[in-house]
């Protein structure tokens, strides 16, 4: 009926009583960048993890409303969630390989979905690693510690990590705001290279980075959706006048 | 309209000046005098640890030096004492200069100090033995079976707590198995003595019904608090990222409790587990009440066993102060005092240096 990948319907969520979110719904389409945005503490973050249940974790969390992935609402009681994590993968803020070798960390995924075999492995390995345009970096110390890398290629091997698990959906929450400018080109680079064939939805703090990366930006404020849109609109030529202010620097 | 403040008033600035001028250095007594007496409390406390060090090996050390295996001569016995180092220390002294002279007029040529690798603990027979190995085996005995009871159980609890367990009840769980350390080990002895040892020969059937099974359960009864909290820290210890990362590939609450934060937290199991044993090691009162303390060798989970703790608990009180025997157990308790010392170091350094190399250098 429709191509969308993600829909959300009506979306409410609270922390105990605090309303962190405010009745949103909205699309995202398949193999797209969609990039949210808007000041700190508005709820894009909190919405993101929504989107694969990550807020699970976090206690006195209640959700109302739908999210459907592939038509399938998440939400629903019967969801798998270890195997929604496997389709909707997440990057974090904070880059955060185990301390493991680099090698282990990219064939952590396949192994606990219990691929053993080595030669199996070390093509996904492989595969994963050039996806995230690290391999030529890493080839020659796949079995040094993830942690002897700098932060970019850290952030990388993370981004490796999910790949190596087949996701079709990757979350990434604000993966640039910890590096430095180069770093961060060569993360925008391959989110560019990665919407071929994932859906990516984005947070990020910065608007040049949601301007130079997104298809689509939304634009979140106090736990409200205010406007969502092809990024070129949002940016020259917003529907809403606070979405104006906020992309012009006059608040948030 | 806003107004700039005017210049501090003459006088003010000068004593101002005054008070802040760093061209003379200031003596601060309040200062000096905390700073000595902290320095003073810590050195002291360092101080007696090394002293009772020097005592215990020093009153160990005779039976290296003694040819025979009759130590004091009757006329030269003191009456025996407890406790009170200071009177003792004198007394010690005089005590070594008549064992010193007795050893000159020694008749037998059997040297106590070779009986110590004998099989058989003997101390108050008319031909005295203080072979130690039955001592040494019944305490591995002990710990072992003590550590194969407690190590599993407590870091099993510590995973369900840290990973699974709801806050409430994680609440509830936690402390509850803390309070357990704050049991008296005559407690845990005497249950041992009175409940344990029977429902547990009712259940194996075996012969004696105090032995180092029993005694080894209890014991680990003893270690679960302490390898319990430690290896909960180790694992709450672990960066919550790892958590959310693991989660977020699709690994199950388990596999991120058994592949991620388990091999991540090693190191500090490992030293829980150490200083459990530890524990274990030096536990006097449960091994005197529960093991049944016969010296002897035998393999044998379920033969009543002595370790060198409870030696020295029971034996103490009744030796001839001066004697072999009261030497022998001093170098029981340096023994002792060697193994923990280097169990707790081992913990130690190799926490020290192996987690926080591998864990903490980076961010």
């Amino acid at each position: 009926m429709d191509d969308y990948k993600v829909k959300v319907k009506d979306l409410s969520l609270r922390y105990g009583t605090n309303l962190a979110l405010k009745n949103i719904s909205m699309d995202i389409p398949e193999k797209k960048v969609t990039a949210f945005i808007g000041p700190s503490g508005c709820g894009k973050s909190t919405f993101l993890r929504t989107l694969n249940r990550m807020n699970d974790l976090i206690d006195n969390v209640t959700i109302e409303g739908e999210v459907y992935i592939d038509n399938i609402n998440i939400y629903d009681k019967n969801i798998d969630v270890v195997n929604l994590r496997k389709k909707v993968g997440m990057i974090f803020q904070k880059s955060n390989p185990f301390a493991k070798s680099v090698y282990d960390n990219i064939a952590f995924g396949p192994r606990i979905n219990g691929i053993s075999q080595k030669s199996v492995l070390d093509e996904i390995v492989e595969r994963s690693l050039k996806q995230a345009a690290i391999w030529d970096e890493v080839k020659d110390r796949l079995f040094h510690s993830a942690l002897s890398l700098s932060g970019g290629q850290q952030q990388r091997i993370c981004i490796a990590r999910s790949l190596a698990v087949n996701p079709e959906i990757i979350l990434m929450d604000e993966p640039a705001s910890a590096l430095d400018p180069i770093s961060t080109a060569k993360i925008e680079e391959l989110i560019h290279e990665l919407k071929k064939e994932y859906t990516i939805i984005i947070v990020t703090h910065n608007m040049q980075q949601a301007a130079r990366t997104s298809d689509l930006t939304a634009l979140f404020y106090l736990g409200d959706l205010i406007e969502m849109n092809r990024t070129e609109i949002i940016f020259s030529n917003p529907a809403k006048k606070q979405t104006e202010d906020y992309i012009s620097g006059r608040f948030g | 309209m806003y107004k700039v403040p005017g210049r501090i008033k003459n006088k003010n600035k000068e004593t101002l000046q005054q008070m802040a001028s760093f061209n003379k250095k200031k003596f601060r007594f309040s200062d000096w005098l905390a700073e000595k007496v902290i320095k003073a409390v810590a050195f002291l406390s360092i101080a007696v640890v090394i002293l009772i060090f020097i005592f215990v090996f020093r009153e160990a050390f005779p039976i290296f030096k003694m040819d025979s295996k009759s130590a004091a001569p009757t006329e030269t016995l003191v009456q025996e004492s407890y406790g009170g180092a200071e009177t003792e220390n004198s007394k010690v002294k005089t005590v070594d200069n008549k064992i010193a002279s007795s050893n000159k007029k020694q008749t037998s040529s059997d040297k106590p100090s070779t009986s110590l690798f004998s099989n058989t603990w003997m101390p108050v027979s008319d031909n005295p033995r203080y072979g130690l190995w039955p001592l040494f085996l019944g305490t591995l005995k002990v710990t072992l079976i003590a550590l194969l009871f407690a190590a599993p159980i407590s870091i099993l609890a510590a995973i369900y707590t840290a990973m699974f367990a709801k806050p409430r009840i994680r609440e509830i769980i936690k402390p509850v198995i803390e309070l357990l350390a704050g049991f008296p080990s005559v407690v845990i002895g005497f249950f041992a003595l009175m409940v344990m040892a029977t429902v547990l020969q009712n259940i194996f059937g075996y012969a004696s019904r105090l032995n180092a099974f029993v005694g080894g359960i209890a014991m680990g009864l003893a270690a679960i608090p302490i390898i319990y909290t430690l290896t909960e820290d180790a694992l709450t210890a672990i960066p919550k990222t790892f958590i959310e990362a693991s989660l977020g590939l699709g690994a199950s609450r388990r596999q991120t409790a058994f592949y991620v934060i388990l091999p991540a937290a090693v190191p500090g199991i490992f030293a829980a587990v150490v200083l459990g044993l530890g524990r274990i090691f030096g536990e006097t009162m449960i091994a005197l009440m529960a093991t049944g303390n016969a010296a002897m060798i035998s393999m044998n989970p379920f033969d009543s066993v002595r370790t060198l703790s409870a030696t020295i608990g029971a034996e103490m009180a009744e030796v001839v102060f001066g004697d072999t025997h009261y030497n022998v157990l001093f170098l029981i308790g340096s023994l002792l005092f060697i193994f923990t010392f280097a169990l707790n170091a081992v913990a130690e350094f190799y926490f020290k240096n192996v987690v926080i190399r591998k864990y903490q250098s980076k961010k």
